[in-house]
């Protein structure tokens, strides 16, 4: 019974990775859900007055901060999320001015935490959010290790139910129709929230306005396969914290050939090990009749050479019984002829 | 020879005081640990997730308990009988070995008591961490079974053990199946993440990697451990371990030099494959040139010569170097080359206690096996089943 159990629960592992990378090998592409909601961050409108932090705070219910929101020296540091701030704006001195970005999960249309998340905690929703169950998490961090924009955090010190923790774009908020936080606080039009196809033709739009403005990229467009929340700025990305060298390839797609070798292997492996098995088997088989064969051999030979041996020697004694026989009789011909003789000159003295 | 009980000498030895000392501050720290939170004992952050608890507690844990299915695998499925004293050690440290990869995890994992999760009711199948998962589990329970007829032996349970037994080429298979699976997954974990893994260490071969370089180091393994009980142990071992012990150790040698050799070219054809020449001539060309040289090509050679001289203390050396290279590789991919282009201030360094709590974890391993090494009959045959295998 164990041991079908665990062969079912093989060939069921092997069928469940086999279904969930069935397109690894296919040309489908996932442009993300249509109609999906995304913000589209305006660096050149942004002047770092962190009302979209303090919006966030309020409408997620988090923690208090040590530091008041319109302390604006916190940006002369690098900042990043943390469990209890989904989202920070970070200021980069390009050139000679100060240039605001902000910074919250991107809601990668295929989400490396997703993809991570080995009980899936994590979904893409319709509306654009990745969002994250708490009841289902294990708290293993690999969405931390996964993510490329490096957002998902985690409550370190919880010892009994810690979460992982980021920007929910607000989907409670979007499924009753309204704005994300951030975006309702923001006094300058930094933010702007729409579906995602339509902020691309904004971005698009104002790109080509102002060619002087902008640099000629939507990132977020397709990196990492694109991602729901989306930029537009005047200077370099990677001089605002945004990486240039992550690719256009879905995270998804980096480990979905290698997993789907797993069925392969647990097809495969018994019968190569069976054989291997069996040649070792077949090899000591083919040793053990060698050894008979020549033991027998051996045997035979010795047989052979005693029956020799044997022979020659009766024929030696055969030879050596004549030989003393004709000895002995010559032995008593000689005594007959001896005795005769001594009879003769007896008889010839008595005369 | 086994079974004469040596009168109770004193039992607080130097070694023994250390080991409570370590057993009673890791205890301790066990309790801060559940009470306060990861972050009260442990330097992780949002940066740096993952630290010495995943990157030498799992990821050298599981490739140092390798030599169990490459022991097996020999003995059973490729035919070298003459190793047959080597198994029943080896499958013993696997055992042990897996058995407390899952209990320091427990220590990792945020809600440790939801273990079973992704195994039960929220399978995460996309996810190499569940593949790693999956496998973990099922090959625990095959080793468990594998060195139980030692428990059945000493109970004298002749049905059980007889059961156990009749399942060994079965479970074998299995064993190698599921080892080549998860020992390629811990690999296979970082593939998701090209960014953050210094382009030298990261290569689509990671799972490839990964599970070549654990043969050697399971091998290494029972050469580095027969060495030990050779020296500290050999009045628990029979004439059949004593006689086939410089074979194993010797034939061993011969099959790591060979898989070292086809390690040390596969780590050039990852670095070839991406073209990552240029890499070399910085400061993490010079330390990757230290790893796959001096941990991997100089063991290879070391075990060569070994083996060709029948240099069994150099076999020996040659079984430390590359269970070196081993924590060395787990190390550079999980915490040394990971992260790499963060700034200095944000990189992780362990904590002291993060150190403690995984030494007294090595600590506990060894006391358990050594428990396990004197009252089992794991070195020496037992009496009433000798040669029955």
């Amino acid at each position: 019974m164990k041991r079908r159990k665990f062969i079912g629960m093989l060939a069921g592992a092997g069928a469940c990775l086999a279904a969930s990378t069935a397109t690894a090998g296919g040309n489908h592409h996932f442009t993300g859900y249509p109609e999906s909601f995304g913000v589209l961050f305006d660096s050149t409108k942004c002047i770092g007055c962190r009302k979209c932090e303090a919006a966030c705070n309020k409408v997620n219910e988090l923690p208090a901060q040590p530091v008041p929101f319109d302390d604006l020296t916190v940006m002369d540091k690098r900042r990043r999320t943390h469990h209890d701030t989904f989202t920070v704006v970070n200021k980069y001195a390009v050139g000679d001015k100060p240039v605001y970005r902000k910074q919250q999960c991107n809601h990668c249309l295929e989400p490396a935490c997703a993809s991570a998340c080995f009980v899936g905690a994590f979904k893409k929703d319709k509306t654009g959010a990745v969002s994250y169950d708490a009841s289902k998490c294990v708290g293993c961090r690999y969405c931390m290790i996964a993510c490329p924009f490096e957002i998902p955090t985690y409550e370190y010190h919880d010892p009994v139910t810690p979460r992982v923790r980021k920007c929910t774009m607000c989907q409670p908020r979007i499924e009753e129709g309204k704005l994300p936080g951030c975006v309702e606080d923001c006094p300058k039009g930094a933010l702007i929230f729409g579906r995602r196809e339509d902020l691309l033709g904004i971005a698009r739009e104002r790109i080509r306005k102002h060619p002087d403005m902008y640099i000629n990229h939507i990132y977020g467009e397709h990196e990492m396969g694109g991602t729901s929340w989306l930029y537009i700025s005047g200077a370099p990305f990677a001089q605002i914290g945004l990486r240039e060298d992550l690719g256009v390839t879905p995270a998804p797609e980096f480990t979905s050939g290698p997993l789907g070798v797993v069925p392969a292997i647990v097809g495969l492996w018994p019968v190569f090990l069976t054989g291997a098995y069996a040649l070792s088997k077949r090899k000591d088989k083919i040793a053990e009749e060698e050894q008979h064969h020549a033991v027998a051999e051996a045997v035979a030979e010795a047989q052979a050479e005693a029956a020799k041996k044997a022979k020659a020697a009766m024929d030696k004694a055969e030879r050596d019984k004549q030989a003393a026989i004709d000895r002995e009789v010559k032995k008593a011909l000689k005594e007959a002829e001896e005795a005769r003789k001594k009879a003769e000159s007896a008889d010839a003295g008595e005369q | 020879m086994s079974h004469h009980t040596t009168p109770d000498k004193k039992f607080w030895t130097p070694a023994n005081i250390l080991t409570a000392i370590i057993l009673a501050i890791g205890l301790v720290l066990t309790v801060k640990r559940f009470t306060m939170g990861i972050g009260s004992v442990t330097n992780l952050s949002d940066d740096n997730p993952w630290g010495i608890w995943i990157g030498f507690d799992l990821l050298c844990g599981v490739a140092l308990a390798a030599g169990g299915y490459t022991t097996s695998a020999a003995v059973y499925l490729f035919g070298m009988k003459k190793y047959h004293s080597a198994v029943r050690p080896a499958i013993t440290t696997a055992f042990l070995g897996y058995a407390f990869v899952v209990f320091a995890l427990l220590y990792d994992l945020g809600r440790y008591y939801r273990l079973p999760y992704p195994l039960t009711i929220y399978p995460g199948p996309t996810s190499f961490l569940f593949e790693v998962g999956l496998c973990v589990a099922l090959y625990l329970t095959v080793l468990a079974i594998e060195f139980s007829p030692a428990v059945w032996e000493t109970l004298r349970w002749k049905k059980l053990r007889h059961l156990a037994h009749s399942l060994t080429l079965l479970l074998t298979i299995f064993g190698v199946i599921l080892s080549t699976l998860h020992q390629s997954s811990l690999g296979g974990l970082y593939l998701i993440a090209p960014s953050k893994l210094h382009p030298l260490w990261y290569s689509p071969y990671l799972a490839l990697f990964f599970f070549i370089s654990s043969i050697p180091a399971g091998l290494s393994m029972v050469i580095f451990e027969g060495g030990l009980s050779h020296k500290f142990l050999h009045h628990k071992m029979d004439e059949t371990h004593i006689e086939e012990a410089p074979g194993v150790t010797l034939g061993f040698a011969k099959a790591a030099a060979v898989v070292l050799f086809g390690y040390f070219n596969l780590k050039w054809i990852g670095v070839a494959i991406d073209d990552n020449w240029h890499y070399l001539a910085t400061g993490w060309g010079a330390w990757f040139l230290v790893e796959v040289i001096g941990f991997v090509l100089v063991p290879c050679l070391m075990y060569a010569v070994a083996a060709r001289e029948k240099n069994q203390k150099l076999a020996f050396w040659a079984s430390i170097v590359t269970v070196a290279g081993i924590v060395l590789n787990r190390l550079n991919i999980s915490l040394v080359a990971f992260n790499w282009q963060l700034p200095t201030e944000f990189r992780y360094i362990p904590s002291w206690e993060e150190i403690m709590i995984t030494v007294f974890i090595v600590t506990l391993e060894i006391t358990v096996l050594r428990f396990c090494l004197s009252k089992l009959p794991i070195l020496h045959e037992h009496p009433e089943f000798k040669g029955a295998h």
